[in-house]
């Protein structure tokens, strides 16, 4: 019985960033199975040594197009910790406003550009404009929608230019804010018929499931489905772990196979990103995002690291729904035009943790007397999972290998996407390996 | 004749300036219906080496990258360099202020001698091929991406402003942000993004590199009649250009 596969994808494609997958079997013995990251290196804790605290959100933004918003977040939550400032409840509010922007837009531009072509067996989203036009116009509206909500929140879309450490330097309008409610209101329409459309090809989702650690933050008080306050929680203990000791979470090794640095926490690896937050999280969802997770299949418990495409959807029906509460908040209260608090500019280190759409983010700096970073640390969700991709094709190989090379290679392509991969953020140490 | 060929490569870079031609939603459908887009490793799984128009993003940082862009160079009939990573350098060249081996133990600690981690001095595209179109900005403004697009398509010269940003600024009626205590590279920067940042209450950063003929002396002017520090002045300039252009040296 001798299964041959040779399997060599030199930069997968529909990710961000470059990764390659290689797969030899022989008699049907499993040679190799390697994920590797050939992206160039770029450096930024290094590059951001001698900068000003105020500039460090500019630069770091610049890790990542797709969740530049939410680099700048953890920066500047990090920056404000090291100088001692607390912004006002307003501030925190709309942040968090503009961080949901961002997972919306970024879940979009994965299910709809990335990941829905392998639901329809097409190359890209070229074919399904003209094979599926009214799903595809319906992901554009939603990501056109995402994209204004960052527009307004940020100032643009990609890299924000309105936050800065002790608040905004310009908030919306009590009527920009309503009409963003209306519209916000309008897209759950179309959330749904997105989730009618995934439902339709369900059946194309793998049915693996592989014991996994995940890791994301927990919030308890008050008890929130979170993004970007909390705690480091896993589904491998009960307690939390404060977000200063993340090193203790993220702890870096070199695997035995490999001379790359991987993450472990509690197994060898540990998953991080939506199906993460939804394992630790979901019992605090809005009432649509539950409806959405029980028309899908997803429940709490899930092991099938595909689904995470299927967690992203779930938590795009929370954010929308969850902003329109917030807008009433922000509404009720009224606006108040509030400069950003400042304080004396002193040494010392900070850390600031949030949610990436792709899972938790960690951010470290230290800044001497004169308020110029000395150093820094930055640990992204993608190098986190790094590690658990590799795990994954292991399990998975043996199920399918049968299943013929072209099947092998998609099933394979398709694990890969489904993480979401944002390898441009290698900015960490990484694991590399070339053959 | 066929549609012009196009195809999208990305060097060292975020992918934020692809993700701008993504953001152009339906108008993306418009110009895949003009153009045949070949080659788009983000977006697509489809692949040709047969292209007219090579848009490039992202800084060439290693030797292979060098030799990767060369070969785009000798298909493309027009070599378009796509934000600043690919224009001036951007964000990237903040390595080349330091020792290079240093910069690498600094991220990769006792594993920075493996060779995959090699890294050489940050280039722009045109330090390393001839390029015949610059979109700046980090990230490029979605509109001057269409311009320059639909010249080319129509055999226009695009025109980029030759001036500095604060003729933008100006002209829309922004407050000016060095009244707020802000060192904005207004004064130095071109032109072209509309003011983004600073009409969002945020200084000019310089992402779009330098205007032609930079005034720095006049920009040292202004630092000292807001009585700020002039070394705040090369500290923001050396952000997107740094190694280039009238950089200040260490007062």
């Amino acid at each position: 019985m001798g299964i041959e596969l040779k399997i060599n994808v030199h930069h997968v494609t529909r990710v961000e960033g470059h990764g390659n997958i290689t797969v030899e079997v022989s008699g049907g013995q499993i040679r190799q199975i390697r994920w590797e990251v050939p992206e160039a290196p770029r450096f930024f804790e290094a590059m951001v040594r001698g900068q000003h605290f105020t500039d460090i959100q500019t630069i770091v933004s610049r890790i990542c197009g797709i969740c530049s918003i939410t680099h700048s977040l953890a920066a500047t939550k990090a920056v404000e910790k090291a100088m001692g400032i607390e912004v006002s409840p307003q501030t925190d509010t709309l942040r968090i406003l503009m961080h949901y922007s961002e997972q919306l837009q970024s879940h979009i531009l994965h299910i709809g550009y990335l990941a829905a072509p392998d639901f329809f067996g097409v190359p890209s989203v070229v074919p399904l404009a003209s094979s599926a036009l009214e799903a595809v116009k319906t992901i554009v509206r939603l990501h056109r929608l995402a994209n204004e909500w960052s527009d307004l929140l940020a100032g643009r879309t990609t890299h924000p230019v309105t936050l800065v450490p002790g608040g905004l330097t310009r908030i919306p309008t009590e009527q920009q804010l309503r009409d963003l409610k209306q519209r916000l209101e309008g897209a759950t329409k179309d959330l749904l018929t997105v989730v009618d459309v995934v439902g339709s090809v369900a059946d194309r989702i793998p049915r693996f499931e592989r014991p996994t650690e995940y890791v994301s933050l927990r919030q308890l008080d008050p008890p929130t489905y979170t993004f970007y306050h909390g705690q480091i929680g896993s589904t491998d203990c009960q307690g939390l772990v404060p977000i200063e000791q993340w090193h203790s979470v993220a702890n870096e090794y070199v695997s035995d196979q490999s001379t790359a640095k991987w993450c472990r926490w509690h197994r060898d690896s540990y998953a991080v990103g939506a199906l993460a937050r939804f394992n630790n999280n979901a019992q605090l969802l809005s009432p649509l995002a539950k409806d959405v997770a029980a028309r899908l299949g997803l429940a709490k418990g899930c092991c099938n690291p595909y689904m995470n495409t299927i967690a992203q959807l779930v938590e795009c029906a929370h954010v929308v729904e969850t902003s329109i509460q917030m807008i009433d908040g922000l509404l009720q209260k009224g606006l108040r035009q509030e400069r950003p608090r400042s304080r004396a500019v002193r040494p010392g280190l900070g850390v600031g943790c949030v949610e990436a759409p792709r899972g938790i983010l960690f951010h470290q700096y230290e800044f001497d007397k004169k308020g110029r970073c000395v150093a820094a640390d930055i640990c992204i969700p993608t190098g986190q999972n790094h590690a658990n991709i590799q795990k994954d094709m292991e399990a998975l190989l043996p199920q399918i290998m049968h299943e013929g090379q072209d099947a092998v290679r998609q099933k394979l392509l398709m694990l890969v996407r489904a993480y979401d991969p944002c390898i441009s953020c290698s900015t960490h140490a990484i694991e590399v390996r070339f053959l | 004749m066929g549609k012009p060929r196009v195809a999208i490569f990305d060097f060292a870079c975020c992918e934020g300036c692809q993700l701008q031609i993504v953001n152009l939603e339906e108008e993306l459908l418009d110009l895949v219906g003009v153009v045949e887009v070949v080659q788009w490793r983000e977006a697509m799984s489809e692949y040709d080496d047969r292209y007219d128009i090579a848009i490039v993003e992202g800084s060439i940082t290693r030797p292979q990258d060098e030799q990767r862009v060369k070969q785009i160079r000798q298909i493309a009939k027009v070599l378009v360099a796509l934000g600043a990573c690919a224009t001036t350098g951007g964000v990237n060249k903040l390595k080349n202020n330091f020792d290079l081996q240093e910069v690498k133990a600094c991220v990769y600690g006792p594993d920075a001698s493996k060779p995959h981690l090699d890294t050489g001095l940050t280039k722009a595209v045109g330090e390393v091929v001839p390029v015949d179109f610059c979109i700046h900005g980090c990230p490029i403004d979605r509109d001057e991406f269409k311009y320059v697009i639909s010249s080319l398509l129509l055999g226009n010269t695009p025109q980029i402003p030759p001036y500095p940003v604060c003729v933008e600024c100006k002209s829309k009626g922004n407050p000016c942000v060095w009244e707020y205590g802000q060192v904005c590279l207004g004064p130095i920067t071109r032109a072209g993004c509309g003011a983004r940042c600073p009409s969002n209450g945020f200084r000019c950063f310089g992402c779009r590199g330098y205007a032609d003929n930079p005034n720095v002396d006049a920009a040292i002017d202004v630092v000292k009649r807001f009585g700020l520090a002039v070394d705040d002045l090369r500290l923001k300039m050396s952000l997107f250009n740094s190694q280039q252009g009238p950089t200040l040296k260490t007062s």
